[in-house]
């Protein structure tokens, strides 16, 4: 197959040419001023010889435009800025259609190729058009120009081996559509954000990628709220960030619908705009002997419907907080599963004591005897103390307002069971039972 | 017919002499267990907490359910499986579980705020989801009025998802609620505390056991 670049030289009209050349070719270099080149191998089964093919340009574009094919893209380009109309140039006679050409379009169409030295000199020499350029020795014009001037001569020759630099569109992962009539229902929504999730995740897995966290923007009618000022009005947004990268529009979608339904708009929806941030796709080697865990795409769509369940701040991984205030820590929201290499199991010990909380700690009515609990009355728990030692001072953070002050003791009731019992003194005094051994 | 079943059975002797794999269709396999680190209650469960199963720690309130459960749990989270605990009172220290030697990295807490329903329902997806090594359904704080009425079904139902997923169901609660539905039973009983001092020390706890109709006992100690 023949490699033919045609370039279309439009003044004035660059986005017309572009977009002329995008019904041609995919492959398309943009180059100032208001020029365009583009691939058209291939094209002579749908449109026979360059020659119809030219012409077929030229009936598209429909604006006056300067159309020249040729082997190279560099030749096409200067036979489209130096002859008017269409011009063809078979393979090896770049050099006679381009002979009579002035040599100071050289620097006109690439100014950064040709300094000013260069031009003031070819114009000492005489040398006017690109034909007495070509014909000079190379020898004398490496040795006077030096590369610069070597390259300029293989360009006046119509000799040029480059490669096409395409305009590559920036890549959005985006998807919107307008709704001509208003959406009320999540179900009907449902589909809409379905077909939009499916259209971006073809998208991404085109060019090999995933992502972790997906926008969703609700554009809701106006006409709901009458009472508040147009510009007042929120849009409704959704945003869902991963633990790991997933490209399952399946998992995505069920859980925008639990978010949904969670927190449904708050008017009939009229455009829906989906966004997804792309990232390099997960890739892991389990090793043999590693333990299997859940599969995070799986268990993501779990949690995120253990917090529809349960709450927001109910589901994750515990984290223990530096610090000794009692019942300190907080819960780490994304969870992920682990493949770290299998641990030895712990050395068999005795096993310490656990603790069972109460959240909130349970207020008691506590009778003390020479400093001693005796007796303890809370909801569902009561009666007579068997054993109390104590108290164990713990205070700490004194210079901020959620400071803590306590004496704890344990104690064994007569029923048997035991708890951790504490007289809160930044609480006047009262007393609380903060859990049950078990 | 006869000599269609004396074929087989000449055929699987065969195959037997030279390969090391049981041809016995529908013999039962035994199943793997979790040792909880506690010698008391690993002897008398002949290894641990068996996966692929349903089994019920109870007991009341100090009696030990909870350190015990914590225990398996450490066991667990040091070999890198995941583990999931279903708490359905709130009642999980971290802090305790930390000095217990559970990794909490490995650990998925769902607080299910005191909603029994809710954490049937949490338990139901996470064990169906697959991929933990233990579920512990934490039910110790539910009234027992409450935990009666689970159908046996519910159990059933998690007792089979545990089984097609391999991992092991634990269900601490305050009395045994799942009946035939769980493959082992472990009832524990307080016989006294034990002070040191000043110091509460530990528990002298009593385990029973209760497999395929056999019931065995042990006295032992938790604390340090």
């Amino acid at each position: 197959m023949q490699i033919l670049f045609a370039c279309l030289h439009a003044p004035g009209n660059l986005p017309l040419a572009v977009e002329c050349a995008h019904g041609f070719s995919p492959c398309i270099e943009e180059d100032p001023p208001d020029t365009v080149v583009f691939d058209v191998r291939g094209l002579e089964a749908l449109y026979g010889p360059p020659e119809k093919l030219a012409r077929e340009i030229e009936r598209r574009i429909g604006v006056p435009a300067s159309i020249a094919i040729a082997a190279n893209p560099d030749a096409a380009i200067h036979a489209a800025h130096g002859i008017p109309g269409i011009t063809v140039i078979a393979p090896g006679m770049e050099a006679e259609a381009l002979a009579r050409l002035p040599v100071n379009l050289l620097g006109a169409v690439f100014p950064e190729r040709v300094s000013s030295q260069t031009a003031e000199l070819l114009d000492l020499w005489g040398v006017r058009t690109f034909g007495e350029f070509a014909q000079l020795p190379p020898l004398g014009v490496a040795a006077r120009i030096g590369d610069e001037g070597v390259l300029l001569q293989s360009l006046a020759r119509g000799e040029s081996h480059r490669q096409l630099r395409p305009i590559v569109d920036p890549l959005a992962f985006e998807a919107e559509l307008e709704l001509d009539d208003v959406v009320e229902s999540i179900e009907s929504l449902a589909f809409i954000v379905s077909r939009l999730l499916n259209e971006v995740c073809a998208r991404l897995a085109a060019q090999s990628l995933a992502t972790n966290e997906i926008h969703l923007s609700l554009t809701l009618e106006r006409a709901s709220f009458k009472q508040v000022p147009l510009e007042h009005i929120p849009d409704h947004y959704v945003t869902l960030k991963l633990p790991v990268p997933m490209l399952d529009a399946k998992a995505f979608l069920k859980m925008l619908q639990l978010d949904l339904n969670a927190r449904p708009p708050a008017a009939p929806v009229l455009k829906v705009s989906l966004r997804a941030e792309p990232v390099k796709p997960r890739r892991t080697q389990h090793g043999l002997f590693v333990p299997s865990s859940p599969e995070p795409e799986k268990l993501e769509l779990t949690v995120s419907r253990l917090r529809h369940l349960v709450g927001e701040d109910h589901v994750g991984s515990p984290r223990l907080r530096d610090t000794h205030r009692p019942d300190s820590f907080y819960i780490r929201g994304a969870y992920t599963t682990h493949s770290a290499v299998a641990e030895m199991p712990l050395p068999v010990k005795a096993p310490c004591l656990c603790l069972r909380r109460f959240r909130p700690p349970r207020a008691a009515q506590v009778i003390v005897v020479n400093h001693q609990p005796v007796r303890i009355a809370a909801p569902s728990i009561g009666g007579r103390v068997v054993m109390a030692k104590g108290p164990w001072r713990t205070s700490g953070e004194w210079w901020k307002q959620n400071q803590w002050d306590r004496d704890e003791w344990d104690v064994a009731l007569e029923s048997g069971a035991i708890y951790r019992l504490f007289q809160d003194a930044r609480a006047g005094g009262r007393w609380f039972i903060e859990g049950a051994y078990d | 017919m006869a000599n269609m079943g004396a074929a087989a059975l000449q055929l699987r002797a065969e195959l037997r002499s030279r390969f090391d794999v049981p041809f016995e269709a529908g013999k039962r396999q035994e199943k793997k267990q979790i040792p909880t680190g506690i010698p008391a209650i690993d002897k008398l469960t002949g290894g641990g907490i068996p996966r692929g199963t349903l089994t019920e720690i109870c007991g009341t309130e100090s009696t030990g359910r909870t350190t015990v459960t914590f225990a398996l749990l450490a066991q667990t989270t040091r070999r890198g499986e995941c583990c999931a605990w279903i708490d359905t009172s709130g009642a999980f220290d971290p802090a305790s579980a930390v000095e217990a030697g559970v990794e909490l990295d490995r650990v998925l807490w769902v607080n299910c705020g005191g909603n029994a329903q809710h954490a049937l329902k949490s338990t139901d997806l996470l064990i169906q989801g697959g991929g933990f090594g233990l579920v512990v359904l934490d039910m110790a704080d539910t009234p027992d009025a409450t935990a009666r009425r689970i159908p046996l079904a519910s159990w059933f139902r998690l007792r089979h998802a545990a089984e097609r997923t391999g991992a092991a169901l634990v269900a601490v609660t305050r009395q045994i609620n799942a009946r035939s539905c769980s493959e082992l039973q472990i009832e524990m009983s307080a016989q006294k505390p034990l002070w040191i001092g000043n110091l509460l020390r530990g528990l002298l706890t009593k385990a029973m056991s209760r497999k395929h109709y056999r019931c065995e006992a042990v006295d032992f100690i938790v604390g340090k």
